[in-house]
């Protein structure tokens, strides 16, 4: 485990973690604004987290 | 009482400190047994990840010092010039070398290899260092990066993965047979049928529905159920004791995800085909140069199912073993409950996982489809 590694896996899961922090975000701003279409707000924020921790994943094991 | 919050964060950091402090062993020769206990734990944490010829509920040593199984032992079936078939038994946990019509094999790291009678492995390395050769088991073995060169025959077994996908397969075909069956006979399911029927309908209306249309979403529902139920309940075994990980194994994600790909080509019609190597609504310069870009989105989309699927089972099995794996290194009362805690935590979360990748897969795979399937609405 090289030190160029370890610093690519921390930016790597920061980068995810941005990704879905946002998502989760303005996921939380949509349910703010419109508590009845809450169900589908979440499956949407559900899938797009989903999506982006696969790149993340994927980035995980290839470093 | 009200605590203000800032003792309660005293109270949390000293417990936390506490709990790292103890970990730290005395110099001397507890150190050592600190050193082996570590390498213990990954040696465990490796062996129960991967896959075993044998399928083995737990093993226990007895008072004698000797190392009990409980469990059963699965045929070994390899292609090497000429079919062979022997029972995993003669390899004895991989303490000794098979014979089998005048051949011997040995396992070496849950491989099977051929060797000749004493079970030596010739390992070579990288290509300044010599080759050597050791025997495979009964002493330590001191290769630290280098592969085995032994002639390795194909390995068609029915190793514990491919035993629990068969029994998983015979499980769902019993349960939901019997489901359509009281379905025929009264209007209403009972029973275990019950629990089912919503999750059936749920991928109905909200999976296959909404991304394949209402014309031709029936041809793909009995695929999509599959792969639904087939990841969960797969998913949820490997977090069992039963020690089985099959969604751990690439290969079995990879057949998964070749399915779903192999789907989408065959079933993709002129619209399809149209939209990746013809893009139309742009200029002709860039539809030559999405063409290949598009071709080769159709192999990275189903490679991504595969790589989603396999890095967050996989990711969450090792940090799991690793976290339980730190309750036997913190050998006291504050550092092991806090690692129990974790885990217990992080167990939780993965049977969130467990379900959302099962539902993540069934999406897209159904996402695909309806995109391999769309009509020109221009």
């Amino acid at each position: 485990m090289t030190i160029p590694t370890i610093v690519g896996a921390g930016l790597i899961v920061i980068g995810a973690g941005v990704g879905i922090g946002m998502i989760g975000g303005k996921a939380m701003d949509a349910i703010a604004r419109q508590p009845e279409a809450s169900g589908k707000i979440q499956t949407a924020m559900l899938i797009a987290a989903a999506l982006i921790e696969g790149i993340g994943f994927a980035a995980l094991f290839a470093s | 009482m009200r605590y203000s919050f800032l003792s309660k964060k005293i109270v949390a950091v000293f417990i936390l400190i506490s709990g790292v402090l103890s970990a730290q062993e005395p110099e001397g020769e507890k150190a050592t047994g600190a050193h082996d206990l570590r390498t213990e734990i990954k040696e465990y944490i490796d062996h129960h990840l991967l896959d075993s010829h044998d399928f083995n509920l737990y093993s226990y040593t007895t008072d004698s010092g000797e190392h009990k199984y409980v469990g059963f032992p699965l045929p070994v079936i390899l292609w090497d010039e000429g079919l062979k078939i022997f029972s995993s038994a003669r390899f004895d946990h991989g303490h000794s070398v098979a014979e089998v019509d005048g051949m011997h094999y040995a396992l070496y790291h849950n491989k099977i290899y051929r060797t000749d009678a004493q079970g030596t492995m010739h390992f070579g390395a990288h290509a300044d260092e010599q080759t050597h050769s050791e025997i495979a088991f009964g002493e330590e073995l001191v290769v630290s990066d280098a592969h085995p060169t032994n002639v390795k025959p194909l390995d068609l077994s029915l190793t514990k993965n491919v035993f629990f996908i068969l029994a998983v397969g015979l499980l769902m075909v019993l349960v939901f047979r019997s489901m359509a069956k009281k379905y025929q006979a009264n209007g209403m399911p009972q029973g275990l049928g019950r629990f089912l029927e919503p999750l059936v309908v749920f991928v109905r209306d909200d999976i296959a529905r909404p991304n394949i249309g209402e014309k031709k979403y029936k041809k793909y529902m009995s695929y999509l159920l599959t792969v639904f139920f087939f990841i969960w309940i797969i998913n949820l075994l490997g977090l069992s004791p039963l020690g089985v990980n099959v969604t751990n194994n690439i290969a079995v994600t990879l057949a998964l995800a070749l399915i779903t790909y192999l789907i989408t080509t065959f079933s993709g019609n002129k619209n399809y085909w149209k939209h990746i190597f013809w893009m139309p609504g742009v200029p002709w310069p860039m539809k030559i140069i999405l063409a290949p870009i598009e071709l080769l989105g159709t192999f990275i989309k189903p490679f991504s199912l595969m790589i989603r699927l396999y890095a967050n089972i996989t990711a969450g099995h090792v940090v799991m073993m690793s976290i339980i794996g730190l309750m036997f290194i913190f050998a006291n009362w504050i550092g092991s409950t806090l690692s129990f805690a974790l885990a217990f935590a992080l167990g939780l979360l993965e049977l969130l996982v467990a379900a959302l990748q099962a539902y993540i897969f069934t999406m897209l795979s159904a996402l695909y489809f309806g995109m391999a399937v769309e009509e020109d609405h221009h």
